[in-house]
């Protein structure tokens, strides 16, 4: 292995020099500072403290906003719950204009809502103006559709909504989760009080600016911004009828343990340890670019990243050489750039548990490799790394790193592949590269995981289910299947 | 001519049902059963937490056998239960008198019932997955369906009262999907539950599919909502205080929870229409994704 990191590293092509491209900035106008959204409104919390989000990739202060306590939590649920009775009594057909509206507002405004989330998050705008503002904007529109079908949904001639629903999102993709969360709660006629995450609050507070474009009635969706204190408050408040957390495990179980015991319904959307899993035939260029999407889009900050390469051993030099030529070309830097394909660490905690599991993987004896590159001075980077000589053992095999960090392990027939993929109290995704469809079947059969990619990944779309086995959570977002977690049991 | 003495019956051995066999529980324990009257019925095993183990054990090792079968023969499998059910059907009725306190006929209708229930979930077997899952038509040129597949091992606290219809209604719906489980019978009304394990076993169900144990609801149920490769857990036999707890253990390892109902009469969540709900609360949904291209 050595011999061939040396021969890739001297045999490493320049890379293009390019020209700087950055999106404008002028497109966005971000306030001095924001407050909480409740009933229709901006308000000050009752204690009035203000909290600074940063620009991950300079560390610049974009604004100030405000650290909602149990008091503002209880007056949002308050709020929804009085919206709950005329929202759900709207003719499902109203509801649905009302989310085609947000759904063609979002488009409208979609190149200022992607730099804004370039802006707070870090990642590339190639990602937030090509991958989460449409998938935002086709959320809402997916599920506009449904908002008068509801009764030809499955779920019982009638269906009830349950009430108001407290939405804990997270960092990584702060107004997709929001779109994935808001959309089908409104279209089945349930109000939400929504909390985003302490570094990306941003766009959930543009989004309640959509939502007053939009006419969307007071209280129908209300945002209460903060830290973890604000979503407990949220989650434990008892005039809640649905929680629906995506986020860390941990934070997952002590959300299951807090409604243990009420009538509150749960769905979670947690971590992973996804295995990208490539066969002797797969067709290695596409693998290659699969694996790369598998686990740099987004800086590996996704969920259902392919953080396991599990390659067959007859093809391991070969894949690794070439997968290190690709890395070799990848350009990190400025999110705003138009040409960037990895951009910053969402925050510096979030730097340090990488940094502290990428020494942990080089302690317990793995190899550890990264294509030169520049990192700026300022902001929050980690540059593309991968792995190899990696054990199941080694917990950058068994712990979700949530960042561009991919473990490289072996396997010699299929059976050990599904063993190795399944050796994970996760389950929420796994990648299957070989030419033959027989096996492509037959390890998606075999798979303990809620998405399976065979021969492409991290895709994602408002038709299709996400979600979940084991550990990685329950309940499914998107399609049919995500209005269940918003509807009474028939 | 004296009259002969009356034939003095042959009692059953009531036993716990573990891995496709009938084991006393390990700890050598047992409990007084009786009837409604207070009457002596039997000696019923006082299963241990080791026995509970020991059938998480058989369940996870029956798993891939039984999710891997093919919905059709799963569902003949829950039909023969029905079958071997029906040729025993004055026996339950009789046992489903004693341990319920109701009349006979009364008793013969809950077990006609439960009959009926395991016919009803036999023809889920190869419909469910049309039903709960399906192609999505997304934006790209992608094939990508979406598939229920069991959680797996799954423990079931069977309803405390409706001693053999609440029973069949929460086991039918887990295993007719490819779940394993482990059955905690009622405490007071264990019998028809011990009992239906002979039929279990005559019905070509895989060792380890289902596995009974009899005793301490509490006891039983602690260690199972905590053990790391349980999957799942009902709660239908469960006090609210205890199920509370039960739900906090088990989010450990993030069983899917299904909460007791709160109807205030034991019999009616059994009695009436079953839906779907059961059904699908023990399912995952697998959605896979392949480009369409040359």
């Amino acid at each position: 292995m050595t011999e061939l990191t040396q021969q890739t590293e001297t045999a490493k092509p320049a890379a293009f020099a390019y020209a700087p491209a950055p999106e404008s900035r002028a497109v966005v106008d971000i306030a001095p500072s924001y407050g909480l959204f409740i009933d229709g409104e901006f308000t000050d919390s009752a204690a009035g403290g203000l909290r600074k989000t940063v620009s991950p990739a300079t560390e610049e202060v974009l604004a100030e906003y405000t650290q909602a306590e149990a008091e503002d939590v209880d007056r949002a649920v308050k709020a929804a719950r009085k919206a709950f009775g005329p929202w759900s009594a709207l003719p499902g057909a109203e509801r649905a204009k009302y989310l085609f509206r947000i759904a063609r507002i979002v488009q409208e405004r979609s190149r200022e809502l992607a730099v804004l989330e370039t802006l707070d998050n870090g990642k590339p705008i190639r990602e937030t103006r090509d991958a989460d503002l449409p998938l935002v904007a086709a959320h809402f529109f997916y599920y506009a559709g449904w908002a008068d079908k509801l009764a030809y949904a499955g779920f019982g001639a009638a269906p009830q909504p349950l009430g108001v629903a407290a939405q804990v999102i997270p960092w990584n993709f702060p107004l997709m989760m929001l779109a994935w969360k808001i959309a089908p709660a409104l279209a089945t006629g349930n109000t939400v009080v929504l909390k985003p995450a302490e570094t990306t609050p941003l766009s959930a507070l543009f989004f309640a600016d959509i939502c007053r474009q939009a006419g969307l009635p007071r209280g129908v969706v209300n945002i209460v911004t903060g830290d973890g204190s604000t979503g407990a408050s949220l989650v434990g408040h008892p005039g809640v009828d649905k929680v629906a957390f995506t986020g860390s495990t941990a934070v997952g179980k002590e959300i299951a343990r807090t409604v243990a015991g009420t009538d509150k319904r749960l769905t979670l959307e947690l971590g992973g340890k996804g295995a990208n899993i490539v066969f002797e035939d797969a067709p290695l260029d596409q693998a290659i670019e699969g694996i790369v999407n598998g686990i740099f889009f987004n800086q590996g900050q996704v969920c259902c990243a392919g953080s396991r390469l599990l390659v067959q051993e007859s093809v391991h030099d070969e894949v690794l050489d070439a997968l290190k030529r690709r890395l070799t070309t990848l350009r990190v830097g400025d999110p705003l750039d138009k040409n960037t394909d990895v951009g910053a660490i969402n925050s510096a905690e979030q730097l340090a548990r990488i940094t502290e599991l990428a020494a942990a993987g080089e302690a317990e004896g793995a190899e550890r490799w990264s294509p030169a590159c520049e990192l700026p001075s300022d902001g929050y980077w980690f540059a593309p790394t991968l792995f190899t000589g990696v054990t199941q053992a080694h917990r950058i095999a068994r712990e979700e790193v949530f960042g561009p960090v991919l473990s490289v392990l072996t396997f010699r027939t299929q059976e050990e592949a599904v063993a190795k993929a399944n050796n994970t109290p996760y389950g929420l995704s796994a990648g299957i590269w070989t030419e033959k469809g027989s096996r492509i079947l037959k390890m998606a059969n075999q798979l303990r995981a809620g998405v399976v990619w065979a021969n492409t990944f991290n895709k994602f779309d408002p038709a299709s289910p996400f979600g979940g086995y084991k550990e990685s959570g329950f309940g499914r977002e998107g399609g049919r299947h995500g209005l269940e977690a918003y509807l009474e049991h028939a | 001519m004296s009259t002969p003495e009356p034939r003095l019956p042959v009692l059953k051995t009531y036993k716990l049902y573990v891995g496709g066999k009938f084991p006393r529980s390990e700890s050598g324990r047992v409990y007084d059963v009786t009837d409604s009257r207070s009457t002596w019925l039997a000696n019923a095993p006082l299963a241990s937490r080791k026995d509970a183990r020991d059938a998480v054990a058989a369940a996870r090792k029956a798993f891939g056998g039984w999710s891997g079968a093919t919905a059709y023969n799963r569902g003949q499998i829950l039909y023969r239960i029905a079958e071997m059910l029906e040729g025993r059907r004055d026996q339950f009725a009789t046992e489903v008198a004693a341990a319920e306190g109701v009349s006979r006929n009364k008793a013969l209708a809950r077990t006609d019932a439960a009959i009926d229930r395991w016919v009803w979930y036999a023809g889920w077997a190869d419909k469910v997955t049309q039903v709960a899952g399906g192609a999505n038509p997304v934006a790209g040129p992608f094939f990508n369906l979406s598939t229920p597949e069991p959680t797996g091992v799954v423990a079931l606290l069977a309803p405390q009262r409706s001693s053999l219809l609440g029973l069949v209604s929460v086991l039918a719906p887990a295993i007719v999907t490819g779940n394993t489980a482990i059955l905690v019978a009622s405490h007071e009304a264990p019998l028809p539950a011990l009992s239906l394990a002979e039929v279990l076993a005559t019905s070509d169900l895989p060792p380890g599919v289902v596995n009974i144990l009899s005793g301490n609801t509490a006891e039983l149920a602690r260690p199972l909502a905590a053990h790391q490769d349980v999957n799942a857990i009902d709660l239908a036999g469960a006090a609210p205080e205890l199920a509370t707890e039960l739900e906090v253990a088990a989010a450990d390892n993030l069983k899917r929870v299904l909460r007791p109902t709160t109807d205030t009469d034991p019999h009616t969540p059994w009695t009436a229409d079953p839906g779907t709900s059961r059904l699908l609360s023990f399912l995952e949904t697998k959605t896979v994704w392949h480009p369409i291209g040359t």
